[in-house]
């Protein structure tokens, strides 16, 4: 039994070696340079959204990203709605998942899935399976830069 | 008749009388279309879940198999089938349109060769007409198993696409020149792969296991055989498989060595490194082997369905993922040793 046991261990170093050789790497520079592309490309067309409520509306720099905002995540969720948006995401990775279209996506896409177990525990109950990790590690993240930003800019007021 | 370590010999011969193999409109666009009774144009199948779909795709593949041999429903002995959504439901749903004495089984994308070889048991020890089948459903399996399907994850080149489709034999005592004559029982393989969308790379080696396992307990090689069919490793899956062979100092003939999911959608990009899901060893098997067999093109084949005996559960949890599969070989009449 012991022998058949190291043996066993012996075969799965070995499989795990060539298992890890022969794997395709993944085109980590290309997906990072179309990443960086795609999600540029989505914060041009944020911008440009920006001017145009700016000039078109009365909003000013302020008040202007609310709009800006909900319109990218309008034409995310549609986008996901019309199942096309997995398909740009395959291609471009993060560049479609960090900014907010990604959020919109990961909200929408997880409430169309769940649609069929009902509106309360299925779109309402799993909306945020996937969302639920960027509020719950995005507000830690605000809290503790929140704190460092207050310790630093109390330091140099008191100098 | 228990052979060798983990084998069955079938003396009586058991007979694939007829198949039915359904799909849905990915597949459909694949080379094998000629060889599916029924293509569905739409993922929902007319339903309004995907579950539901998955439960008609195992409905209308037994339909057909039963239809094209002249059996109704209440003809059939014992189902035995099983598949990928959660405690078995989509197969056991369908067991209850069907309602035939009916085995759920679980051997994830094994259980098609693991209810084939069930089914010729039965036959053997007297039962008069069995069913053994399965379905997968795209949409249906994601959702069980990774994100939701218009989530913008992006894929792995190692990533596998799972296969819209049903399949099914009717196995009876006589009836037909497609035989079943041995099957071989794998044990569960685990070399450490963690990766969920790395399967084949997981499965190989369980594949690998069970095909010496049957070579030793028949005495037979390679050479007994026109074709070695695996069920879903896809692209990377087959070459460790290869590979593993060549270090198990068996080497393999790479023509011989075919696998279901390279073939049942060509190169289509969508399906990166190849098909997978429980409808995928089905669907091929029962369609284009099954047809192969008939026309005389091949003479035995050994078909070898892989399955990943994970959950998304376990995943999560870190643990590798155990694997195993199981053999059938299929041969003609005329054929026969």
């Amino acid at each position: 039994m012991a022998n058949s046991t190291s043996k066993t261990s012996m075969e799965t170093e070995e499989y795990k070696q060539i298992a890890n050789r022969m794997e395709p790497k993944r085109p980590l520079g290309m997906n990072c340079l179309k990443a960086f592309l795609v999600g540029g490309f989505i914060c041009v067309i944020g911008q440009l959204i920006q001017m145009f409520y700016m000039m078109t509306f009365n909003f000013n720099e302020h008040t202007v990203a609310d709009p800006t905002v909900a319109t990218l995540i309008f034409i995310a969720v549609l986008l996901t709605g019309f199942g096309v948006y997995d398909k740009f995401s395959q291609f471009s990775g993060g560049g479609t998942i960090v900014p907010v279209t990604g959020f919109a996506n990961a909200m929408s896409a997880t409430a169309i899935e769940y649609r069929s177990e009902g509106y309360v525990l299925g779109v309402g109950g799993n909306m945020f399976k996937l969302a639920g990790s960027v509020i719950v590690f995005g507000t830690v993240a605000a809290f503790v830069i929140g704190i460092i930003y207050a310790i630093v800019t109390q330091q140099w007021e008191g100098m | 008749m228990f052979t060798g370590q983990q084998s069955w010999a079938y003396p009586t011969y058991p007979c694939i009388l007829s198949s039915g193999v359904v799909t849905g409109p990915f597949e459909a666009k694949g080379p094998l279309r000629d060889t599916f009774d029924k293509v569905y144009d739409d993922l929902y199948i007319g339903e309004n879940t995907f579950e539901k779909a998955q439960k008609v795709l195992m409905e209308e593949a037994c339909q057909q198999a039963l239809q094209k041999a002249g059996k109704s429903t209440t003809d059939v002995s014992f189902l035995f089938g099983g598949d990928l959504i959660n405690q078995d439901t989509g197969t056991s749903f369908a067991a209850r349109t069907i309602n035939a004495p009916y085995y759920g089984l679980f051997g994830a994308c094994s259980t098609s060769m693991e209810a084939l070889s069930l089914a010729a048991q039965a036959v053997d020890q007297g039962a008069p007409l069995v069913l053994a089948g399965t379905a997968s459903h795209y949409a249906a399996i994601e959702k069980q198993f990774r994100y939701p399907v218009e989530y913008g994850a992006q894929r792995p080149p190692t990533a596998q696409r799972t296969v819209t489709a049903g399949g099914a034999a009717l196995v009876a005592p006589n009836g037909s020149d497609v035989v079943v004559t041995k099957s071989t029982i794998g044990k569960v393989v685990d070399h450490g792969i963690k990766d969920p969308y790395n399967m084949g790379g997981a499965m190989a080696p369980a594949a690998v296991d069970t095909i010496l396992a049957h070579f030793n307990d028949f005495q037979v090689d390679e050479r007994d055989y026109d074709l070695i069919i695996t069920g879903d490793l896809g692209n990377l899956g087959r070459s460790l498989a290869l590979e593993w062979f060549r270090q198990k100092e068996h080497p393999m003939p790479e023509a011989k060595f075919q696998d279901c999911g390279l073939l049942i959608y060509d190169d289509a990009p969508e399906a990166m490194s190849g098909a997978s899901g429980t409808g995928c060893s089905a669907a091929v098997v029962f369609g284009k082997v099954l047809n192969d067999l008939k026309n005389g093109r091949l003479q035995r084949v050994l078909a070898v369905a892989t399955g990943a005996l994970l959950s998304p559960l376990t995943y999560q949890q870190q643990e590798s993922i155990p694997c195993i599969a199981h053999a059938v070989t299929l041969e003609t009449k005329g054929g026969l040793s």
